[in-house]
């Protein structure tokens, strides 16, 4: 393949739909739960270690780092699960259309942002 | 009018023995069929957590320990070595590339590629290892 070929898709200076932005930050929610799993391992580590362990896990929510790590890690993962069903409905053929797309991602950016809202609620609590 | 054939016919009929490469089509289905076995995992675990407000030490590691458990963790683990090596494979060959970065992309994406899939082995081996001490 030449390496100089002309490629006339310059995404930066175009305005993006809603589908576009849902896309992506499937992409970032999956590189980043890859890394939070180390986290989720530590904890299913630690909580099957010993009753201190499960314990430390069970209270971890005590400390505001762990807070915040712990919301990011399973809003990232929340997000990736509602647009990975999404995904994968279109993927049986369901609601492919320009619409149907754009509804899908709304509504399932609505999910997400209640899901997330309510972590936060919960880890903070 | 046009007709859509939905992604999974399409699917189908690139695995079909008259298609000749079949990798894509293989990494396609492999990373579908891993989503839904990570699904089921997530939820089954957050579910279980949800139900079990007050939950303790013994039945916790009684969960763990109990043969059903463990097969589940097992697959569970076999699909996020599948799901993460060909997701982030597709992620590094979109962005780390040569009309991005200039000649020097195959190597930095080789280097991502080796570091994932030491990750990717760290984590399966640490899995393990919580398994083992059950
Ligand atoms: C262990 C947790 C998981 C990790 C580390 C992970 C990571 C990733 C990565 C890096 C990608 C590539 C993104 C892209 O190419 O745009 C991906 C794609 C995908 N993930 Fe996950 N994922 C996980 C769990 C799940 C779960 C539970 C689902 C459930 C529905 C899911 C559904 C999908 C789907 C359908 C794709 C394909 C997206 C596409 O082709 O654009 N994933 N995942």
């Amino acid at each position: 393949m030449s390496r100089n070929r002309p490629v006339n898709l310059d995404i930066g200076t175009m305005r993006l739909p809603i589908t576009a932005y849902v896309s992506i930050l499937h992409r970032v929610s999956g590189v980043a739960i890859f890394l939070g799993l180390s986290v989720l391992l530590w904890c299913l580590d630690k909580s099957l270690e010993s009753p201190q362990g499960f314990y430390l896990v069970k209270n971890i929510f005590d400390h505001p780092a762990a807070q915040v790590i712990i919301w990011g890690v399973l809003s990232a993962l929340s997000y990736h699960m509602v647009m990975g069903i999404r995904h994968l409905v279109m993927d049986a053929g369901y609601g492919e259309t320009y619409e149907a797309g754009r509804a899908s991602a709304v509504i399932s950016a609505t999910i997400v942002g209640c899901i997330i809202g309510f972590l936060a609620f919960w880890v903070l609590s | 009018m046009y007709y859509r054939v939905p992604s999974f016919l399409g699917a189908l009929l690139t695995a079909s023995p008259l298609a000749k490469d079949k990798k894509g089509i293989f990494n396609w289905i492999l990373q579908r069929a891993s989503a839904c076995v990570l699904l089921a995992y997530f939820l089954f675990t957050i579910a279980y957590i949800a139900v079990n407000p007050d939950l303790d030490y013994p039945r916790w590691r009684q969960l763990y320990s109990s043969s059903v458990m463990q097969i589940f963790s097992l697959l569970a683990v076999l699909a996020l070595v599948t799901h993460a090596l060909i997701g982030l494979w597709c992620v590094y060959t979109d962005y780390l590339t040569e009309r991005l970065l200039g000649p020097k992309a195959t190597l930095l994406r080789n280097s991502f590629q080796a570091v994932t899939v030491a990750i990717t082995a760290a984590y399966v081996i640490w899995t393990f290892s919580i398994f083992w001490s059950l």
